[in-house]
């Protein structure tokens, strides 16, 4: 372990009863660095998340925190956490939900700095129930930073959140890296990865997929997205050689190729009447959606 | 970035927390408990409710004709059926309602000091349990005119101040069990007969002898034989029944702590 990795899952395995969620994954997060973790439902993201807290226990390899077993106390004082769904006492005021966790801290951020950085100065006296989902996951965000974590555990924390809130999350996870925070984030929304993290590492089907910059991975499927309006069978097309996918959407073909020009070409020969013709360079969604399809195909070919 | 690495190299002395801080943090976990069940009527109310109306139909209106020993009878009675809810509702049904809603996840994952959240919840217990044994003692003595030295008043708040403890055991072990919304009913499914079963609702001499030979299986038989002699009805020695709660109360607890720590 070398002194600039705080968390750290080694050749880790994790199996729930006949179904293997995590296949020996090799995950290092670094200090102060924000490590977005993606891949779609069931790839393996919360169960390690839930191995690098010490909720659940691997079968092989090893998960340590600050080069801790994650269940220790010692190790867990300098984290903070925001899970996917926590349903805190509902009777209880923000502020008192704010002090009660600060309390478990040796070394807690400030209240109103914490308040101010979550936005959560307005609500402090409020009932935690009477809160809306958005305004309730700015609590849970403010009681994962109180502690003045070195690292951060963020479970899809801005679902439910209006794009507001959303930016102004994005800004207190800037604050915190700059502060030298690590930060590990789980996210369905692939421009919050894009828009945040310095690496990023997709699993799928309990295995790491890929692991680099967010260019690196856009880069490592080079892909190009085609709209048109066309009466073409889309799955026909997605059987031309070069097309990664197609399918039809609200009226209109969505294609996805490494070769536009060649498959352009050939759409425009195949069907004359082809109109509202866009192409345009793939974002992280489609990068993300053709690494994890590629290995589904393997594994299904294997 | 010397200062980086040292604190990487160092994590003891990065998350040292003085005990104070620790006092503190069982302190707070413990006030919050409280403050969340106390501004939750729907949960408190029929918890004083049902041995309240019990105490105040059977003890109070229907006991003027059998005397203030009937009275003084079911005060004891009623105040251990009143405790077992505290602790097999409060206990069981948040820990069940808990674990669904992801909070004791959370908590896990938070460096909360171990036990703090059942430390709290127990305090809970205790103190709800003693408002229950108040409220029967001031109808006791202000309604039925029951007569209680001030050794047997404070005899009878102690019972159910610590008799709550192994109904706390009985009812985490049960919020382990099940989930959610399963545990009340789960719950309910106990506390009742047991309740029955040992003599709360009507004498043990009125039910039929095989259950009467039964009764020693319910931990609730026992805390009521200690209850009994608490008000001076029976002048039985109380050590047995105290170690049978605590046998009860050490077993339900560590099979709870043993499933909490699998399966979480």
């Amino acid at each position: 372990m070398n002194e600039t990795t705080v968390a750290r899952l080694a050749a880790t395995v994790k199996r729930y009863g006949p179904l293997t969620a995590l296949d020996g994954v090799d995950l290092a997060v670094r200090r102060g660095e924000l490590l977005a973790l993606l891949g779609p439902n069931g790839a393996g993201k919360s169960t390690s998340i839930g191995l690098l807290l010490g909720l659940i226990r691997p079968d092989a390899g090893r998960a340590e925190l600050f080069g801790l077993d994650p269940q220790r106390i010692e190790a867990r004082r300098r984290i903070g956490v925001m899970l996917q769904s926590a349903n805190l006492p509902a009777t209880l005021r923000v502020g008192e939900l704010l002090r009660l966790t600060m309390s478990y801290y040796p070394n807690p951020r400030g209240f109103d700095e914490t308040a101010a950085l979550a936005g959560l100065a307005d609500l402090l006296l409020r009932p935690y129930g009477k809160l809306s989902g958005g305004q309730q996951r700015r609590v849970q965000f403010a009681l994962a930073l109180c502690g003045r974590p070195e690292l951060l555990f963020l479970d899809e924390p801005t679902v439910g959140m209006d794009i507001d809130a959303r930016q102004k999350l994005w800004a207190a996870m800037r604050a915190l890296v700059a502060e030298g925070c690590a930060v590990v984030l789980t996210t369905h929304y692939l421009e919050e990865a894009e828009a945040l993290a310095q690496r990023v590492v997709v699993l799928g089907q309990g295995r790491v997929l890929s692991e680099g910059s967010v260019d690196d991975l856009r880069k490592r499927v080079a892909l190009t997205r085609i709209r048109c309006v066309s009466d073409l069978d889309a799955a026909a097309i997605a059987a031309w050689p070069g097309v990664a996918s197609a399918m039809r959407e609200n009226g209109h073909l969505r294609i996805a190729t490494a070769q536009a020009e060649v498959v352009v070409r050939r759409l425009l020969d195949a069907d004359p009447a082809l109109g509202e013709l866009e192409v345009q360079r793939a974002g992280l969604a489609e990068a993300f959606t053709e690494l994890t399809r590629e290995t589904v195909a393997e594994q299904e070919a294997a | 970035m010397n200062a980086v690495a040292m604190t990487a190299a160092s994590p003891a002395s990065a998350s040292a927390m003085p005990p104070r801080r620790v006092l503190g943090a069982y302190l707070a976990e413990a006030r919050s408990e409280c403050l969340r069940y106390l501004r939750a009527p729907g949960f408190m109310l029929p918890i004083l409710l049902f041995p309240g109306l019990f105490y105040l139909v059977f003890g109070v209106l229907m006991g003027k004709s059998e005397g203030a020993d009937a009275a003084r009878y079911l005060l004891a009675s009623y105040s251990i059926f009143g405790v077992m809810s505290p602790g097999l509702f409060g206990f069981g049904v948040s820990l069940a309602i808990e674990r669904e809603g992801g909070l004791l996840t959370l908590k896990r994952a938070l460096p909360m000091p171990p036990g703090a959240y059942l430390l709290g919840k127990m305090l809970m217990a205790m103190g709800a349990a003693a408002v229950v044994v108040l409220m029967l003692l001031a109808m006791a003595l202000g309604l039925a005119h029951v007569v209680l030295t001030p050794a047997q008043f404070g005899a009878l708040l102690a019972t159910g101040v610590l008799g709550v403890l192994p109904f706390c055991a009985l009812g985490m072990l049960v919020g382990t069990l099940f989930k959610g919304q399963g545990a009340p009913g789960m719950l309910q499914l106990l506390y009742l007969p047991m309740s029955f079963l040992s003599g709360l609702w009507f004498p043990l001499p009125m039910l039929p002898k095989f259950l009467q030979q039964l009764a020693p299986v319910w931990p609730s038989y026992h805390l009521d034989r200690i209850a009994l002699a608490a008000v001076g009805i029976t002048h039985d020695p109380v050590l047995p029944h105290l170690l049978v709660l605590a046998g009860f109360g050490a077993v339900f607890f560590m099979l709870a702590v043993r499933r909490l720590r699998r399966h979480g």
